[in-house]
């Protein structure tokens, strides 16, 4: 049976990691806000993109001169995934997840006899796979200090794709990210972004059948399109990414809070039985010294 | 008859209303959409873009390049950046075609679609200053 004294400051130092955790869940529940909002917000752009680059890739499907953006290399040798993690932990499994699905998918394509090139993007993620697969690790790039991401953040990491694509470094890029789903649940999302996947044909969509007119030709509204659509991409994954992060990491802590206090309650019961044993024995050596006499 | 007229940024819709004209800065020439336009996708150079209702102007936004999709009801624009041209700042501009101006000069002569990118943003800043200057001269 640990001392008064010992139980005490073990239901001190509970109770102050309690304070931090539940602190941590009430920051994490309006970084959720905000940045849910922000993904809401990105949306329109994102499907309005979404439906020019569908009409514009059918229009050019079957041209052998399809930038590579869309088309890939035409090669299947060297993969680039593409990790998105958090920059903090605390999250529950939300960075360990991303990074099993990664090492999963990297020894995967390793044992085909495929090169693996990975881009880690957040600290979490860097650090996770830099024990096992640091020699495929060729950049990394981190949020940390950033209150939100912009869409420059973004496009800035699409010009890197982009760049070592045109450099020959890679020829099919796959992102993982944690797409948000609600506040518990997190999905592991592997998407392929280069080359872009077949346009899927939405039933019952009328206006894709018009064809449009363009203005200059396809190709050079594609060669602009691209590289703005993958950045959007990027941009989507980033905010459902942060969006995940936040509602884990709310979750996280509110069961971390949730168990203190159990553990308080608990260590409380046991300090008291303490006390009352101590009070008790104190009294029989009293009342056992007194018949003595 | 009213068309349907969206501005959108990457990161939030910035306008959606009705009107009866609009004019875009296709990178081919100022475009002018009806109700009923043929459906057409066009690139955007820097520019304004005018909101008419009737023969009466409504609002004028300057956006720096972009997409706009266009079909018989509808004229969505999806602009990198917008905003309305009597919001605009000078010394924000001026600064914008400086480096724009040298990003221009520094890029490596051979490769086209890097210096057509900076040509674009030196074009595009320079709208910019053009529309501040049409709005000080009461235009």
């Amino acid at each position: 049976m640990p001392s008064l004294k010992a139980l005490r400051m073990r239901i001190n130092s509970v109770k102050s990691t309690q304070k931090i955790t539940s602190a941590m869940k009430m920051v994490a529940a309006s970084k959720l806000r905000r940045a849910q909002q922000q993904a809401e917000a990105a949306r329109p752009y994102a499907i309005r993109m979404g439906r020019m680059l569908n009409a514009l890739a059918a229009s050019v499907a079957d041209s052998p001169s399809a930038p590579a953006l869309l088309a890939g290399t035409g090669k299947d040798q060297v993969h680039l995934l593409i990790v998105v993690t958090a920059d903090r932990g605390l999250a529950g499994a939300f960075n360990s997840s991303i990074g099993r699905a990664a090492r999963t998918r990297a020894r995967a394509l390793e044992a085909a006899g495929k090169t693996v090139k990975i881009l880690a993007v957040g600290r979490k993620g860097r650090d996770y796979l830099r024990r096992e697969l640091g020699s495929r690790i060729v950049g990394d790039i981190s949020y940390a200090g950033k209150r939100r991401i912009d869409y420059g953040d973004a496009d800035a990491l699409a010009k890197q794709v982009t760049a070592m694509l045109f450099a020959g470094k890679f020829d099919v890029a796959t992102l993982i990210y944690n797409r948000f789903q609600s506040v518990i649940a997190q999905i592991v999302t592997e998407q392929q972004l280069i080359p872009a996947p077949p346009v899927k044909d939405e039933a019952g969509n009328s206006e894709t059948a018009a064809m449009p007119e363009f203005e200059p030709d396809e190709e050079t509204i594609l060669n602009r399109l691209l590289p703005q659509a993958l950045a959007v991409q990027l941009y989507t994954a980033l905010l459902e990414s942060s969006a995940g992060e936040h509602g884990a990491r709310m979750t996280a802590m509110d069961n971390a809070t949730r168990n203190a206090g159990d553990m308080i309650k608990r260590l409380t019961l046991n300090y008291n039985r303490a006390r009352q044993a101590n009070i008790t024995r104190e009294l029989i050596e009293i009342i056992s010294g007194a018949e003595a006499l | 008859m009213p068309i349907n007229l969206e501005i959108v940024s990457p990161e939030k819709l910035l306008l959606s209303r009705d009107v009866d004209m609009v004019v875009i800065p296709a990178s081919e020439g100022d475009m002018g959409v009806l109700e009923g336009h043929s459906p057409t996708t066009v690139t955007l150079r820097g520019g304004i873009v005018s909101l008419y209702e009737g023969d009466r102007l409504l609002e004028s936004l300057f956006v720096a390049g972009g997409f706009a999709e266009v079909t018989p009801d509808r004229c969505t624009v999806l602009a990198g950046e917008a905003m309305a041209v009597n919001e605009l700042d000078r010394t924000e501009a001026e600064k914008r075609l400086r480096d724009a101006e040298e990003a221009h000069a520094q890029v490596d002569s051979d490769d086209l679609a890097e210096g057509e990118l900076a040509l674009e943003r030196v074009h595009s800043a320079r709208a910019m200053m053009e529309a501040i200057d049409g709005l000080l001269s009461g235009h």
